[in-house]
């Protein structure tokens, strides 16, 4: 297959997907095995994309234009292709995950549930590969739309209000600030295309394009920069496959995509770096990194501390790229892949002693270590790669960060980073202690249970596994977050 | 044939209401009324085909020459807002037997549909004709045909809301007279086209000035401009369902097309635009209506006045565009007057379907809805999407060129503002998601089922259409560029 047929296979794999499910869904084994089907195929049409486009390809389909101006066009580069990776990856061991979890916990209409993942894969690949500023916002806002039905899946009182919030917050950013942000790009560059190295250069004064940026930041609502971040919390009412794939993976990295290809693709490293408008942003996301990081060491509940924790890490990646030297952006890029994958893992882990332990406290987790090896072993590697101690991805990422940093002599993020690393520490050791270490306090083991069902455990085994392999074999998700980078 | 279409546009749904009159069975009545709506549907669709390539046709009734007789005229504008009318009438016709059937008396359901075709034929009057004095009347037959399709409803209400609009509408009607009186005393003629050609002459004249005004705020009453809109909410929510849709979609979108008649092609729009405050005024209440009333609609505890509220501040989003006044800017009002018309009708027309199965309008009384109705929530989903102004539907390529043109115009915080007020509508829209899907269906709902087959046709046939001219244009917004460009002596 040449590259743009692989491209548009991915975007069309899920949508097919998606269209088989409901007729499938008499039938749960047919169902879930279209599933699995689709995300196999997925994963295949994503590594050998990215595999293409390492090598250097960059396939592009035009396929309709809606206004002069206005077009639904597909592009892929390398970080397009780098998040395509990730997410079509983590989908397959997210539906082998969901298959343990949906059955486990007997959740009522798993048909729609199924459905709804699927379509919210299709919109991450659309934003992965769209060519221009509006098809991407066409299939951000269609994310949001696809996912709000899953964030509030349990129909209680609870998930509406969660749900409330995580509508209102990231659409009024995205139509209240992103919009006007992409019209007044089209306005000023003539185009909304995205072009390496920019295509606002010289198009406005320093004071404006900081405040389009700002617009840009704070209008990608699912990057999650404090101050509108509050979303994510809000969407842990979720059940635990879609705080894994949705919230840790497909829908907050777009939201980091999105900003880092704005970045990159639409100001430019350069023009940003020369004229200083993007300064800001450094102080920002670091405020954003270290200010989560807190309030996740104060969270009780072991979602919600991820949540947390997911704030901080996004804003990583937004702070790698508005340091803005090559080294720090092929950083940026390589967070997303690495953050996606532990993070999954961790919230793998927490669903399956969910599932099992029937545990969401943090308070629960006392020597479940040793009922429960498999999913703790799988939560330590998350972790450590979140604080970022090798041999994990996180390590790798971070080296990329800080370097960055250094070069840009930029003293402020260092001092994050590394605060920051403290901090993770901080809340993430004390769970691997407890779970391993401490003893049972008599109280926790209210029921007698094992492991969690095969799948969920195969599942979190495989990306902790991803975790690891990451560091060792960077490959092909290393080479794409270096073309990225441009270094 | 062809040269006989722009009258047999009126005369053939005007023949129709005489036919079901006369018949006065409701099953032929409504048989009749279908045939007579597409028919209008196509004759619409001739004549747009007609005029897009830049002709204009002049029709002179009887033979007359235009000094002295009435003259039809069909060029780009007209013809996009006959499409409108007579197409989503036909639909909503082919729709209507059942939900007439339920909310109105055996014995008069002949009479509504001799009222809606009536209705019909005095919109698409207003939009064809050339002569000022013929809209009057044409917007009489409309108005006089829709204070009874209103007064139909089964709630005691509707007969004061019908009374209501009967006097606004009148006060309307009567001020757009005089300013058509005092255009004739100052040009002396009748006709839209040698009005224009004279009026430059006497143009700063105070009885210019007068005619204007009167003209531009009765209109205004008619199409339900903040803060003339009062009449509207009542209206829409007693109104049997299906003249509700009718008169949703439609009626106030003709006085939109008599409104930039009257300011671009008949005054100067240099006069009106450059020289007179008026961009500032229609922009100030435009925003009025795009902010309070959709902030109105947020709190309305029945359906109908919710949608009804929603429509006094979308006609702001097509105010505005008329007021930014650039090529942009007018094509935006003109494609959000026609957006707007199918989101509301496909929004109403699930509503119709709500009331037909469970006969309930209040929100409380819907909870659960989307579970025993799922087809019909869906279009209403779709629509909803449509109001907000989400990528992929016709609201955003409304808003897109409403913002466009405010960009263009120098005016960025106009931009933010119409996206601000959008956010209204996903209040209003999530609220109604809310009650029918996370809530225990109970009472008539947990019993209703799915609608007639016929009206979920429908209902997804709008709603469909709502994504398809979302993604391709051309038939929208390409014409509406066109026509906004024939209006301002651009080119597109």
């Amino acid at each position: 297959m040449i590259p743009a047929d692989l491209f548009v296979a991915a975007l069309l794999i899920p949508v097919a997907t998606a269209i088989l499910i409901p007729i499938a869904g008499r039938w749960p084994n047919v169902r879930e095995g279209v599933t699995i089907v689709g995300a196999a195929l997925q994963f295949g049409m994503v590594a050998a994309l990215a595999v293409e486009v390492a090598n250097g390809a960059r396939p592009s389909v035009l396929v309709t234009t809606i206004l002069p101006g206005l077009d639904i066009g597909f592009a892929v580069e390398p970080l397009g292709a780098l998040f395509a990776l990730v997410a079509g990856t983590l989908w397959l061991a997210n539906s082998v995950y969901s298959i343990g979890y949906m059955r486990g916990n007997s959740e009522p209409r798993q048909t729609t549930f199924y459905l709804l993942f699927a379509v919210a894969i299709a919109s991450a690949m659309g934003i992965a590969f769209s060519g221009n500023l509006f098809t991407l916002f066409l299939f951000y806002e269609v994310l949001t739309l696809a996912t709000y039905p899953l964030v509030t899946h349990k129909a209680s009182p609870g998930a509406m209000l969660g749900g409330r919030t995580y509508l209102i917050v990231l659409m009024s950013t995205s139509i209240g600030l992103l919009l006007p942000a992409i019209a007044i790009t089209g306005y000023l560059a003539g185009t909304l295309d995205f072009a390496a190295g920019g295509i606002l250069e010289g198009t406005a004064s320093t004071l404006v394009l900081g405040a389009l940026l700002a617009a840009y930041v704070f209008g990608i609502g699912k990057a999650a920069v404090m101050p509108v971040h509050f979303w994510l919390p809000a969407a842990m009412v979720a059940p635990t496959p879609v705080s894994a794939l949705l919230h840790a993976v497909a829908v907050v990295k777009a939201g980091v995509f999105t900003v880092v290809k704005v970045i990159v693709y639409v100001f430019g490293v350069g023009m940003l770096a020369t004229t200083g408008a993007g300064d800001w942003l450094v102080y920002v996301a670091g405020f954003t990194v270290l200010a989560a990081s807190i309030v996740a060491l104060r969270q009780t509940n072991l979602k919600r501390m991820l949540a947390y924790s997911t704030v901080s890490q996004l804003s990583y990646v937004v702070l790698a790229a508005a340091i803005l030297v090559p080294i720090s952006v092929t950083g940026a890029a390589l967070h997303i892949a690495a953050h996606a994958v532990s993070k999954i893992t961790l919230f793998f882990a927490a669903g399956s002693v969910y599932t099992a332990a029937h545990a969401t406290e943090i308070g629960q987790l006392r020597g479940i270590g040793r009922r429960m090896p498999w999913t703790m072993v799988a939560f330590a590697i998350g972790a450590f790669s979140m604080i970022g101690i090798p041999p994990t991805a996180g390590f790798l990422s971070k080296w990329y960060m800080l370097s960055g940093a250094m070069e840009a002599e930029s003293w402020v993020a260092v001092g994050v980073i590394v605060l920051s690393t403290i901090l993770n520490a901080a809340y993430f050791l004390p769970i691997v202690w407890r779970a391993f270490v401490s003893p049972s306090d008599g109280q926790t083991p209210t029921v007698r249970h094992g492991e969690a069902p095969l799948p969920i455990v195969m599942a979190l085994t495989a990306t902790a596994i991803g975790v690891v392999a990451l560091f060792f074999f960077p490959g092909t998700p290393f080479t794409l977050a270096e073309l990225v980078g441009g270094s | 044939m062809e040269d006989q279409l722009p009258i047999l546009q009126v005369v053939v749904p005007l023949l129709g209401a005489l036919l079901v009159a006369l018949f006065r069975e409701r099953t032929l009545a409504w048989g009749i009324a279908v045939v007579v709506s597409w028919l209008a549907a196509a004759i619409s669709a001739w004549l747009l085909a007609l005029v897009v390539d830049g002709n204009t046709i002049s029709y002179e009734l009887g033979g007359w020459p235009r000094e002295i007789g009435i003259e039809y005229r069909v060029d780009l504008l007209a013809a996009i807002f006959l499409v409108l009318v007579s197409w989503i009438g036909a639909v909503i016709v082919t729709i209507a037997r059942q939900s007439v059937a339920s909310e109105i008396d055996r014995d008069r359901q002949a009479w509504f549909y001799t009222m809606y075709l009536l209705c019909v034929t005095g919109l698409l009057g207003i939009a064809i004709t050339g002569d000022a004095f013929n809209a009057f009347v044409f917007l009489e037959v409309s108005s006089l045909s829709s204070y009874a399709l209103i007064a139909f409803g089964k709630d005691r209400r509707a007969l004061l809301s019908a009374y209501q609009y009967l006097i606004m509408g009148t006060i309307g009607a009567t001020m757009y007279v005089i300013g058509v009186g005092l255009l004739y005393m100052q040009t002396g003629t009748l006709n839209l086209g040698l009005i224009a050609e004279r009026i430059g002459d006497v143009e700063s004249t105070r009885s210019i000035l007068a005619a204007l005004a009167f003209i531009v705020v009765g209109i205004s009453l008619k199409l339900a401009l903040f803060p003339l809109h009062l009449w509207l909410p009542n209206a829409y929510a007693y109104a049997p369902s299906v003249a509700t849709i009718f008169l949703a979609a439609t009626a106030t979108k003709v006085a939109v097309y008599l409104l930039i008649r009257y300011l671009f092609s008949v005054f100067d729009e240099g006069f009106v635009f450059g020289d007179l405050p008026v961009t500032e005024t229609l922009i100030a209440l435009s925003l009025a209506a795009m902010f309070g009333a959709s902030a109105v609609a947020v709190f309305q505890t029945n359906i109908k006045r919710m949608l009804a509220y929603s429509s006094v501040g979308q006609i702001g989003y097509i105010t505005l565009g008329i007021a930014i006044a650039t090529t942009t800017g007018l094509t935006g009002g003109i494609v959000h007057a026609i957006n707007h018309g199918l989101i509301k009708a496909a929004a109403f027309t699930a509503v119709a379907a709500i009331v037909l199965r469970t006969g309930a309008v209040k929100l409380t009384d819907l909870e659960g809805i989307g579970r025993k109705m799922p087809l019909t929530m869906t279009a209403f989903v779709i629509a909803g999407l449509g109001l907000i102004g989400v990528p992929g539907t016709v609201g955003f390529v409304s808003k897109w060129y409403l913002i466009d043109a405010s960009v263009e115009a120098g005016w960025w915080w106009l931009g933010f503002l119409v996206v601000a007020s959008s956010l209204l509508a996903l209040l209003y829209v999530g609220r109604v998601v809310e009650v029918a899907y996370f809530r225990a269906p109970k009472g008539e709902v947990a019993a209703a089922e799915e609608a007639p087959p016929l009206m979920i046709a429908g209902a997804w046939a709008l709603a469909a259409a709502v994504i398809y001219l979302g993604i391709d244009t051309d038939l929208t917004a390409g014409i509406a560029a066109d026509a906004a460009a024939e209006l301002l002596g651009t080119t597109p």
